[in-house]
């Protein structure tokens, strides 16, 4: 092939490639902006304040009420309940693997963590009807045990092999000579990983829980498949709640295109889409301070 | 010997972001002649062997300024290509890099992409094993991965890859830093008999290799060229005190 | 006796966090397994759903999870290569590729939920491709695209410079570098991010409910403007939308343990390519 051919070909294919790049950004801002047209067109029928402030979500019935509240309250709920999980047993596990186990029986727990990651949400939410459900109903003595508790406790199983990854990642990465430096004043094991190794960790630590946070807010399946469902305002762990995601799932397969109530499931995805972006750019926050701090 | 210039630079200077790394350069290297750049590391001179074939185009973070030629060509200058500027002028690394392709295929290459015609080709591969010294022993597994060979084999490789184009200059950057001393030994054996087609610079930390193999040496230090001479000169009478330190081995 | 027993608890209390994880997988497994097993026969995945969904296999879903897998590897795997080709081999370290980065990395965090209604007013209404097997494809490809953005690139960057090298100074363009030179290198690399991702896409639910999905379709034709079955969502029908839950569950269970096995081969097969790469270098 001539030179000049080739080089146009090269020239060529440096353009297509750059394009890509640029197609990237063209997806974000495309789902940026669906969201914030169907939002806008929302909000010209449906006042912002009722939307914020409102504490029914019932666009079907006979004076259709639009109040995001409910939604908000379970989603934080359901994400709450699962942190108070995910963190501790995360954590746990990441300083277990990075601070005690062999190499041997890390060879076996890493796949084992890769598998629990594997396993799609679909599954885990089936398991949530059929293990954890009656479960629960027979502890509590409820007619059945689909309510925000269950939910919770799926989603930390989900956000579990995020948080436990990206914290030993970050345990991991705090210098031998800290740890060094703390067994020569007499220090054991544990006083080390309490005292010197978790707070020297903390910002890959932090950004782990966000991670696992976005994760679990973001959720659809597990939640929908087993915290009931009840539109009503969530009363506790043990009621039946109903997330932004999994409305956003029951009712778009049922609403007419273009009506207030299909503009209504966009407006709270927007909701959703801040939320989980928030979380996202602070755990990224945190990962760069790492970063940074473990480059020092 | 003929003192016809082959490959020049005029008043270069180059920074990697804000670090100046090349100083007021000038320098020239005759045609057919080997000439050597030794210096303690970090003095700049693995970067301007470099900036003749232009490796540093892809590090967006270099900024180069003044004039490098390849007999009157401007290497730099505006719409010239410089994949033409790479065939003309061969370059071998510090670290064997073969192809992760054959042996056979590692020389290939650069010949289909450069055009040859398809019949002249067994017949340039073979000529450039054997003008590195590796035909005989690899003639009858040329289809062999190149990553099996062992280290000086691929550097030889290298060197055959680079010569097989014909470029005019080829450029070696401490080419047997990684290699034991019979692989150094064929090597520079290598180098001494490509001089009377090609145009060497060499790079080195060994100034035995220098002393072995070069007829010009040039020392660097901080990003300047403080002395360029015979090997000779450069070596038994050093007329810069830095010089004189260095060859005597009492820094770097 | 407190000074020996204290760092026995403190251990435990590590490896107990740990023993709680391994036995959620564990617990997962187990069910999955001993209650799908007997479910599972040549005939489950070769036949049609029969009477009402009640008897018969689970052949169409089968079919559909397949197909749409296939489709968002062909829509995420080329763009998302290209992508990652500009920003390793190309890219300056400058603002837009600082932007570019960051709208990769958000997008990894975009709730799949959304992704869906992207999809339904991207590709169902707003291009008129309807709610069929191309739409949820395109769906599919579009979320799988930042991570295999992410995992093709680390495999770039793992390709020594040394070696783009070696083909730009014997006279190759740049393209020809990464062709013949960096990209056979990254392969192995490349496979395993994709077919990590296509094993997450395969069991992804929620982007699909309202781009393509069907609860039945009796004659799977594989056509890309048709809708079509997947296993996830046929799981998700027969667990709680079916007018006979209890008596569909051996299905359903049969249907988890069906889609928990393509996803563990995918990710099996992602791992041995991973090991065979590891052991060749």
């Amino acid at each position: 092939m001539k030179l000049a051919l080739r080089e146009k070909i090269d020239h060529s294919a440096r353009l297509l490639f750059r394009t890509t790049g640029l197609l990237v950004i063209a997806i974000l801002g495309g789902i940026f902006f669906m969201l914030l047209w169907n939002t806008v067109a929302f909000f010209l029928k449906v006042k912002p304040m009722d939307f914020i402030t409102g504490t029914q979500w019932n666009p079907s019935g006979s004076k259709a009420s639009y109040g995001i509240l409910p939604l908000l309250v379970s989603t934080c709920l359901v994400t709450l309940g699962a942190m108070a999980i995910a963190i501790p047993l995360g954590i746990g596990t990441a300083a277990f693997l990075s601070e005690y186990a062999g190499k041997k029986l890390k060879n076996i727990l890493k796949p084992m963590i890769e598998m629990l990651a594997a396993v799609p949400s679909v599954a885990i939410g089936f398991l949530g009807i059929v293990v954890l459900g009656p479960g629960i109903a027979s502890l509590t003595g409820e007619p059945n045990g689909l309510n925000a508790l269950n939910g919770a406790i799926l989603l930390s199983v989900m956000a579990l092999p995020t948080i436990i990854t990206v914290a030993e990642d970050a345990l991991h990465g705090v210098p031998q000579t800290y740890k060094e430096a703390s067994y020569g004043v007499g220090a054991s094991k544990w006083q080390t990983l309490i005292k010197v190794t978790i707070p020297a960790a903390a910002p890959g630590i932090l950004a782990a829980v966000m991670l696992g946070v976005g994760r679990a807010i973001g959720e659809t399946m597990t939640v929908l498949m087993a915290t009931g469902n009840a539109s009503a305002f969530p009363k506790g762990f043990f009621h039946s709640v109903r997330t932004i995601t999994a409305t956003i799932a029951i009712e778009m397969g049922e609403v007419p295109y273009q009506t207030t109530h299909y503009y209504a499931l966009f407006a709270i995805a927007a909701v959703l889409f801040l939320i989980t972006l928030a979380v996202n750019l602070i755990g990224e926050h945190f990962v760069n301070k790492f970063r940074k701090y473990q480059a020092a | 010997m003929s003192d016809q210039i082959k490959l020049s630079a005029k008043d270069v200077n180059l920074w990697f972001g804000s670090k100046q790394v090349l100083k007021h350069i000038n320098i020239s290297f005759p045609k057919n002649e080997i000439t050597a750049m030794i210096g303690p590391s970090g003095c700049g001179k693995s970067t301007l062997l470099r900036s003749f074939n232009r490796m540093h185009d892809l590090s967006p973070d270099a900024r180069i300024e003044g004039k490098f030629a390849l007999d009157n060509l401007d290497l730099y200058q505006k719409g010239l290509s410089v994949t033409q500027v790479r065939s003309r002028i061969g370059m071998v690394f510090q670290k064997a890099n073969p192809f992760p392709k054959s042996i056979y295929e590692n020389i290939n290459y650069g010949l289909a992409i450069n055009d040859v015609p398809k019949a002249d080709r067994p017949g340039i591969v073979e000529n450039a094993l054997r003008e590195s010294y590796l035909w005989d022993e690899v003639k009858d597994e040329l289809q062999k991965p190149a990553t099996r060979l062992s280290g000086g084999q691929q550097q030889r490789l290298c060197i055959a890859r680079a010569v097989a184009l014909r470029p005019e200059v080829i450029l070696m950057d401490e080419p047997c830093s990684a290699l034991d001393p019979v692989s150094t030994a064929k090597i520079e054996e290598l180098i001494v008999k490509l001089k009377k087609d090609y145009t060497i610079v060499i790079v080195t930390h060994n100034m035995q290799q220098a002393q072995r193999t070069a007829d010009k040496t040039v020392f660097m230090y901080l990003g300047e060229v403080i002395e360029h001479d015979t090997t000779d000169n450069i070596f038994n009478h050093p007329k810069n005190e830095l010089t004189a330190n260095y060859v005597k081995g009492h820094f770097g | 006796m407190m000074k020996k027993l204290t760092p026995l608890l403190e251990w435990g209390t590590l490896l107990l966090s740990t023993g709680a994880v391994c036995f959620f997988l564990v617990v997962i497994l187990w069910d999955l397994i001993s209650k799908g097993a007997p479910s599972l026969s040549w005939e489950f995945v070769s036949t049609l759903p029969r009477a009402g969904m009640t008897k018969g296999g689970i052949l169409p879903a089968i079919i559909g999870t397949v197909l749409l897998t296939m489709i968002t590897a062909l829509v995420a795997a080329p763009f998302g290569i290209c992508c990652a080709i500009y920003l390793n081999e190309y890219a300056a370290d400058n603002w837009l590729t600082r932007i570019i980065r960051a709208c990769i990395r958000n997008l990894a965090g975009v709730p799949s939920i959304i992704y869906g209604l992207f999809g339904l007013a991207l590709f169902v209404q707003g291009l008129h491709m309807g709610t069929s097997l191309i739409s949820a494809g395109l769906t599919l490809g579009l979320l799988s695209l930042p991570y295999i953005i992410i995992t093709t690139e680390e495999a770039l960057r793992r390709i020594p410079a040394s070696t783009r090298e070696a083909a730009l100074a014997i006279g190759a363009t740049q393209l020809e570098s990464i062709r013949d030179v960096v990209l056979p290198s990254a392969v192995p690399g490349m496979l395993t991010g994709l077919v990590l991702t296509l094993s997450r896409a395969a069991g992804e639910t929620a982007p699909i409910l309202f781009t393509g999905v069907a609860f039945y379709i009796n004659n799977p034709s594989g056509y890309l403007n048709q809708e079509f079955m997947s296993l996830p969502y046929h799981l998700y029908m027969l667990s709680t939308q079916h007018q006979a839950i209890e008596q569909v569950r051996p299905l359903a269970y049969g249907t988890a343990l069906v889609l928990i096995i393509v996803v563990f081969l995918l990710n099996l097969t992602a791992f041995y390519i991973r090991y065979k790469h590891s052991k060749d270098e």
